[in-house]
């Protein structure tokens, strides 16, 4: 007896006739655009994406009516505008990307990275003075932040998630509205209540503080998912085993979570790290290091950035742009390990 | 040998108590008493932007929200006349927001199913990552951008909509300047917040059950059809409470919007026109000069911007919250 296998149809898959009238309808479409620009008043490099874009869509749709009918073409129509609107936000994207890239390289020298501003003025030419000392402000800020609102964050999620009190509502639903509190207002609030009423003046800490206002949120709200995560088993095989509550989320329920938490940690310096405008009010600008955190101006990257445009001088914006290029180094750096820990928090 | 029973000791029961130990009502003391930071921070924020903005609401009453003007001076004889007004800045804030949510919604409701429905598994994961990534642009990245890359090539969009459409009020301009608009800022806001409403919105569309997006292919529906009679229906609050949220955002908006608006004291629903208003840039722009009254008025704006954002906010989380964790 001989057995006969049967070949597996697909018949969704695409024939070779489908990949040809692909092929050629960009090609038509291709061959259209160039007529369509070269004879209309319509110019640059945007006239020819959407010309294109629409002549594509229509040739394409002739060839799906013939093979689909009308459903056929709504489908493909729409198929293609989803494409489009992805396209559309992804050439933002690399536009922001690209431009921070090309015109940030050109400031980088060892200069930038190793000198301030204390010796040259914002007309000095690129290869004399450095943000050094803005990226240490930088630093102490975020330090000052997550010294504050690190313990803030995870005891408020704790109380979220292991007591679950009465409040957890009402604490669910202000961390959320605070997470909406826009930057100028943690800035003014900072200024309002503390400069306008005590003897300190603007500095690192101060600034920390408003940072705060805008990292805790964040962490709290990253911190509850995953705490939300560790298993309820652990949890009761720790009460189980004897342990008070406190034994039992100090040494099984926060280690299980560990990673997670970094992450929310991570992520909240990836919200503060780039905020210019609470600055302005708390912490001021400083040419040169300020290692006092309570007293005396300091400086930070995008207040750097900020005076570097506001000067408006050539150089100056050259500053800025290699300053964003840094920063936006930063923030990358900062959201690839927090990738890296949210994966290994999911694993465990 | 006498049978005498031990006597029965009956032990005594052991005391049963729910109430925890010492280390544990610690420790539920310090986390709850943590846990209302947030509540402390919110209501601190109110009361010292009231405290201390209270003396220019008085002066001001309702022209505060109503009037336009924005001065301060010295008059002869020696006495401080203030105007403020903000009435400028706040209309200005909700056409720049309007602006933006128009040129955001559809392309992330777009940019959501595209992820959600069409985009294969690699491209899915990479454009993900490049839209969470997005969210964390610092916003005097999206300022920079806004005013050397984008501005001329908007300048040059703007130019066309006044030329084809410049016979509807919004689209004409006193005279043709067009840089530093509305126009201009709103979409600057607009790549800001797209990340936002697209998460939100992705969120959402792939909670569609499962058993309806079969019951429609089942009755041979396109995957059109089947996106417009099952998923749009079922995530249309979701995509309304992202773009709240989103709205909250663009409100607060302050140093990308400063870069590419030009601030001006008069009420303009000129879009494409070199004149705007916006609250918080307008904190940013007068702090540097201010006195102790504009001081004063400029804390009050701040309070009506976080009320503003608070209330926009509230209905935005209700929305999400309702819809992303019950369906529908």
């Amino acid at each position: 007896m001989s057995t006969t296998t049967v070949k597996p149809m697909k018949p969704w898959a695409a024939t070779p006739r489908d990949r040809a009238l692909t092929t050629l309808s960009v090609v038509l479409a291709a061959l259209s655009t160039f007529a369509i620009v070269a004879a209309t008043p319509m110019k640059g490099k945007i006239a020819y994406f959407f010309v294109f874009f629409i002549a594509w869509l229509v040739i394409d749709s002739l060839f799906v009516l013939q093979k689909n009918g009308v459903k056929g073409v709504g489908n493909g129509f729409a198929e293609k505008l989803t494409f489009l609107g992805a396209l559309i936000v992804m050439m933002a994207v690399s536009s922001i990307l690209w431009s921070a890239i090309s015109r940030g390289a050109a400031g980088l020298n060892i200069a930038y990275f190793t000198q301030n501003m204390r010796n040259a003025s914002i007309f000095d030419p690129i290869g004399m003075g450095g943000i050094a000392h803005a990226i240490f402000g930088t630093l102490l800020l975020i330090a000052i932040a997550i010294a504050i609102s690190v313990p803030m964050g995870i005891l408020t999620a704790l109380y979220l998630t292991e007591i679950k009190g009465k409040a957890a509502g009402l604490i669910q639903f202000l961390v959320q509205a605070m997470s909406g509190v826009p930057s100028v207002v943690a800035g003014l609030f900072i200024y309002a209540a503390v400069i306008l009423n005590t003897p300190l003046r603007p500095s690192a800490f101060l600034g920390g503080l408003a940072l705060t206002i805008l990292m805790v949120p964040t962490v709290t709200r990253t911190s509850q998912e995953v705490l939300n995560l560790v298993p309820r088993d652990l949890r009761e095989a720790g009460l189980a085993m004897g342990a008070t509550q406190w034994k039992t989320v100090a040494l099984v329920v926060v280690p299980a979570a560990r990673s997670g938490l970094i992450t929310a940690v991570i992520l909240g310096v990836a919200r503060i790290a780039g905020e210019t405008a609470p600055l302005l009010f708390t912490v001021g600008t400083f040419d040169s290091y300020n290692f006092n955190p309570f007293v005396g101006q300091n400086s930070a990257i995008p207040v750097i950035i900020w005076s570097g445009l506001n000067a408006g001088s050539a150089e100056s914006i050259q500053r800025a742009w290699s300053a964003i290029l840094i920063l936006l180094i930063v923030v990358l750096v900062i959201f690839v390990s927090a990738r890296i820990f949210g994966k290994k928090s999911m694993k465990k | 040998m006498s049978l005498d029973a031990p006597e029965k000791t009956t032990p005594q029961a052991r005391k049963i108590t729910t109430k925890p130990r010492v280390s544990d009502q610690i420790f539920r003391g310090v986390v709850t008493a943590f846990s209302f930071s947030a509540l402390v921070i919110l209501a601190l924020i109110a009361l010292f932007l009231f405290l201390k903005g209270f003396s220019a609401l008085k002066a001001q009453g309702f022209n505060f929200i109503t009037s336009f003007e924005w001065n301060v001076f010295v008059d002869d004889t020696g006495k401080e006349v203030a105007h403020f007004g903000l009435q400028a800045m706040l209309v200005g804030t909700v056409v720049i927001s309007i602006i933006a949510l128009l040129i955001a919604v559809p392309l992330a409701v777009l940019t959501a199913l595209f992820l959600t429905f069409y985009a294969p598994d690699r491209i899915k994961k990479i454009l993900i990552t490049v839209i969470d990534l997005m969210a964390a642009f610092p916003s005097i990245l999206y300022g920079l951008w806004g005013y050397f890359v984008l501005m001329p090539m908007a300048i040059y969009w703007a130019q066309l909509i006044n030329k084809w459409l410049g016979w509807i009020y919004i689209f004409d301009v006193p005279e043709p300047i067009f840089s530093r608009s509305p126009f201009i800022a709103g979409i600057v806001l607009s790549v800001m917040i797209i990340p936002i409403i697209t998460s939100v919105s992705r969120e959402v569309f792939s909670q569609t059950p499962l058993d309806r997006v079969q019951a429609a292919y089942a009755l041979g529906a396109t995957k059109w059809g089947m996106i417009r009679a099952v998923v749009l229906p079922f995530g249309a609050n979701g995509v309304v409470g992202g773009s709240m949220l989103a709205l909250g955002r663009a409100f607060g908006e302050t140093v990308a919007v400063f870069s590419v608006l030009n601030i001006v004291y008069r009420t303009n629903f000129q879009v494409l026109y070199t004149q705007g208003g916006n609250v918080a840039s307008h904190i940013i722009q007068r702090f540097g000069e201010a006195g102790a009254t504009e001081m004063s008025a400029l804390i009050a704006a701040g309070l009506v911007l976080f009320m503003l954002t608070l209330l926009v906010n509230f209905f935005a989380n209700y929305i999400v919250t309702k819809t992303v964790k019950s369906g529908r």
